[in-house]
């Protein structure tokens, strides 16, 4: 095999037993890798309405045929995958850096984690040698230490290492799985699921080399790429990064401000990736094998967070910053840097602060409830101290902790009509009121809240359609981007690349041809991307989820948006959402309800998995 | 033997290199048709996200690691001061290793030998990481140029402002 390494390891922590057997040939033609083979390999080995923490629900650590390869953003990443303690359907989360290349040189295509130890360990992966060590001086401490620590212990520095940290620990639902201090596994809380397991580290080091192909083309093509990266697909991420989108969407009155209060934020200028770069950036570098560089690592000189050091993407600093109506780069810097020592998805993070500031805004949390904060929108202290006890589950914190759904549900008092979520995770940074195209793929991504899933919002904010209204016929984009975003995931590559990929399906199904060997047409690959939607849907369904859980946050179709502008009075109505849902189900060929029909799961080659679709179309 | 004005070695500007490990891919591809980092004869450390550089061999006056050498090992090529390993002599002990201030002469995974940067001695267009490295944070220089360079840096930062009202003085 070329590209994939053959071999998946099992880590049963409960038992302490590993073993190793060899890659499914046809799993890696059908799913690639990345989230696709991990959600594979996840519904092999879980049962139906599995409890997120319980040590029945297998973590699944994967790369992608590309991995480890000098293809350019594709050498180093790395997916997890298991049941989401936030959505309670599928959830997925890749990161980049070096640890996937160091996976694959170790020998694997994927390792999946079950059971649950008995106290803190750590798993040590050194080539063929795996090794459960105690991890109980290392619990407590953050993803940054845990590495420093076991890289000295183990005594060689370059080992890469995957932890969590002590959100991680304390279930924290929006926990995530940091590689190289400042990289994440962000979003679904699967460092969560790590901590259910007692888990607080994988560390790897490989050292076997990874072969391609057809190498003599596949360098050709690599040196393509590294040109196209220089060019203007890629300079947003290499110039102002992605915090140039805080003008941007604040031009279109397209950001949410004040947990959805506004979408606009009247101190954008402040907190925009222009003053960013003037003031902070202090370096921008890249992850292994990139030809672009894209991580703008923040640092904060002077004032009351002096020495904050940490990467800045747009998403954390629209949470932390206009979504708390927080208007200080250095607070969300100083945010940000919590986050990483928690271990906790900054998104989700800023979302969640965010909810409780409007939350104590309407008297539904009082200073008492608070612990003595002023939680008032534009509060920078009270935003940095609530991520800090959001990461520690202190006080307030412990709810918070929960996400926004399930806070909601705890704080009651017409909460839940505050807490902007979807299937349980946060939103994100696009106001999907105005953004009509987005709101689509926002409701139906299978993870919950997210623009990583589809990036239909490219559609409504570069005016390709109207974003203001819904038309039958848009939902064929949506599918569309979606697929290429499922195959993008599973090879696995960087989504700051995709404007790389001059003929899409065309260009990545020749990286796989020239990696794996494996002729593969574009239509093939296009497949590809969506046989791993349908899985994914096919998992939601299987855990329960259908057209109902395909919705909108409370606030995105009941409240017009207030700003005198560009986007003044829109929002979604139920009908509307209807009209997406059924235009989308109908271009997926899916029930009304949702639900990928027999028919189609056949087309796709899954015919192993129609009993699950069977039992729930017939119960609908 | 080439004079040490003339010798030139592979040279990093640590303001421009980001860490991104394309030298080692490349390294290790040219001289050993692997995808291997660990077989790259140049590497990267980073410190911490605001520290990256890659090193390797810089071709010392009186090498170290030749004069470490208990075998006779190692010996600096007369034509471009590289250093060249007699594979048939090393047995891996680690002498120049320990003697190498850079860590820039390292053990092969598989070969027990050591091995270190050849410049690249068969490609004619010279080291092929700095041919690759898309930052342009590579150079092949000598170390009279490696401090004209460093004076024109340090200049060009001290008269910034000049130079920005006059960008073509």
């Amino acid at each position: 095999m070329y590209g994939y390494a053959g071999r998946i390891l099992h880590v049963d922590l409960t038992t302490g037993k590993t073993r190793v057997e060899p890659l499914n040939e046809e799993y890696a033609k059908k799913y690639i890798g990345g989230i696709g083979l991990g959600m594979r390999l996840w519904v092999d080995y879980s049962k139906a309405g599995v409890d997120p923490f319980s040590p029945e629900n297998p973590l699944v650590l994967t790369t992608g045929p590309t991995s480890g390869t000098i293809w350019p953003t594709g050498g180093n990443g790395h997916a997890f995958v298991a049941k989401s303690p936030q959505t309670y359907g599928v959830a997925e989360a890749k990161s980049h850096g070096s640890f996937g290349t160091e996976l694959k040189r170790a020998g694997y295509d994927g390792v999946i984690f079950h059971g649950r130890a008995e106290k803190p360990v750590y798993v040590w992966i050194d080539d063929d040698s795996v090794q459960i060590l105690d991890a109980s001086h290392l619990w407590g401490r953050s993803p940054a230490e845990t590495e420093d620590v076991i890289k000295e212990e183990l005594g060689d520095y370059y080992i890469r290492v995957a932890a969590i940290g002590p959100a991680g620990e304390k279930l924290v639902r929006i926990a995530c799985i940091m590689n190289e201090k400042s990289r994440a596994a962000g979003r679904c809380g699967l460092g969560a699921v790590m901590g259910s397991k007692n888990l607080k580290a994988v560390a790897v080091r490989g050292t076997k080399d990874v072969a391609v192909a057809k190498p003599d083309e596949f360098l050709e093509f690599v040196k393509e790429f590294h040109e196209r990266m220089k060019g203007p697909a890629t300079k947003k991420y290499r110039t102002l990064g992605t915090p140039e989108n805080v003008l941007v969407h604040n031009a279109l009155h397209c950001m949410p401000t004040r947990n959805y209060n506004n979408a606009h934020f009247e101190a954008a200028e402040k907190v925009s990736g222009e003053y960013l770069n003037e003031r902070f950036v202090a370096k921008i570098i890249g992850c292994s094998s990139c030809a672009m560089r894209c991580e703008h690592v923040c640092v904060v000189n002077e004032g009351p967070y002096k020495g904050a050091m940490a990467r800045v993407e747009y998403e954390p600093l629209w949470a932390m910053g206009p979504y708390c109506g927080v208007d200080r780069l250095d607070a969300i810097i100083k945010g940000s840097e919590l986050c990483n020592y928690y271990g906790i998805d900054s998104i989700s993070a800023g979302v969640i602060v965010g909810f409780a500031m409007d939350c104590f805004e309407n008297g539904i949390l009082t200073v008492k409830d608070m612990d003595g904060i002023e939680a008032r929108f534009g509060n920078h202290e009270a935003m940095v101290k609530l991520i800090e006890k959001i990461g520690k589950r202190e006080g307030i914190g412990n709810i918070l902790a929960e996400g926004v759904r399930l806070a909601a549900e705890k704080i009651g008092k017409g909460a839940e009509k505050l807490a902007q979520h979807i299937k349980g995770l946060e939103v994100t940074g696009y106001d999907l009121r105005c953004l009509k195209t987005a709101a689509l793929g926002f409701a139906v991504s299978f993870r919950g809240a997210d623009h990583n899933r589809h990036g239909a919002y490219a559609f409504d904010v570069k005016g390709k359609f109207n974003r203001l209204t819904y038309e039958k016929g848009r939902a064929k984009y949506v599918k569309d981007i979606e697929d290429v975003y499922t195959v993008i995931d599973s090879l696995i590559i960087c989504k700051f690349s995709r404007g790389t990929y001059y003929k899409e399906f065309e260009d990545l199904a020749k990286v796989y041809t020239l990696v794996t060997g494996w002729e593969t047409t574009p239509e093939e690959m296009r497949l590809k991307g969506e046989r791993i939607n349908n899985l994914a849907r096919v998992i939601n369904v299987r855990e329960g989820l259908s057209r109902k859980d395909d919705t909108l946050p409370w606030k995105v179709m009941n409240v017009p948006i207030p700003d005198e502008g560009p986007s003044k009075g829109a929002y979604v109505r139920k009908e509307e959402l209807e009209l997406m849902l059924d235009d989308y189900y109908e271009v997926r060929g899916w029930t009304r309800d949702g639900i990928p029909t027999p028919e189609k799961l056949k087309a796709l080659g899954m015919d192993d998995l129609i009993p699950i679709v069977e039992a729930r179309i017939r119960k609908a | 033997m080439v004079k040490i004005h003339e010798r030139r070695f592979v040279s990093v500007d640590p303001e421009k290199c980001v860490g991104c490990q394309i030298c080692e891919y490349i390294c290790a591809w040219t001289k050993e048709k692997a995808f291997n980092p660990l077989k790259s004869r140049i590497r990267v450390v980073r410190l911490n996200p605001l520290v990256n550089v890659s090193i390797t061999c810089r071709l010392c006056e009186d090498p170290p690691c030749v004069a470490a050498c208990p075998r006779d090992a190692l010996t600096q090529s007369e034509e471009n001061g590289t250093i060249l390993v007699d594979e048939d002599k090393c047995n891996g002990c680690g002498w120049c290793i320990e003697a190498c201030d850079y860590g820039a002469i390292m053990l092969h995974p598989d070969k027990k030998v050591v091995f270190v940067c050849d410049l690249c001695k068969d490609k004619p267009d010279g080291p092929q990481c700095v041919k690759w490295c898309p930052e342009e944070a590579l150079d092949l220089v000598t170390a009279d140029v490696l401090a004209q360079k460093a004076r024109i840096t340090a200049t060009k930062k001290l008269f910034q402002e000049v130079l920005k009202a006059a960008p073509s003085a």
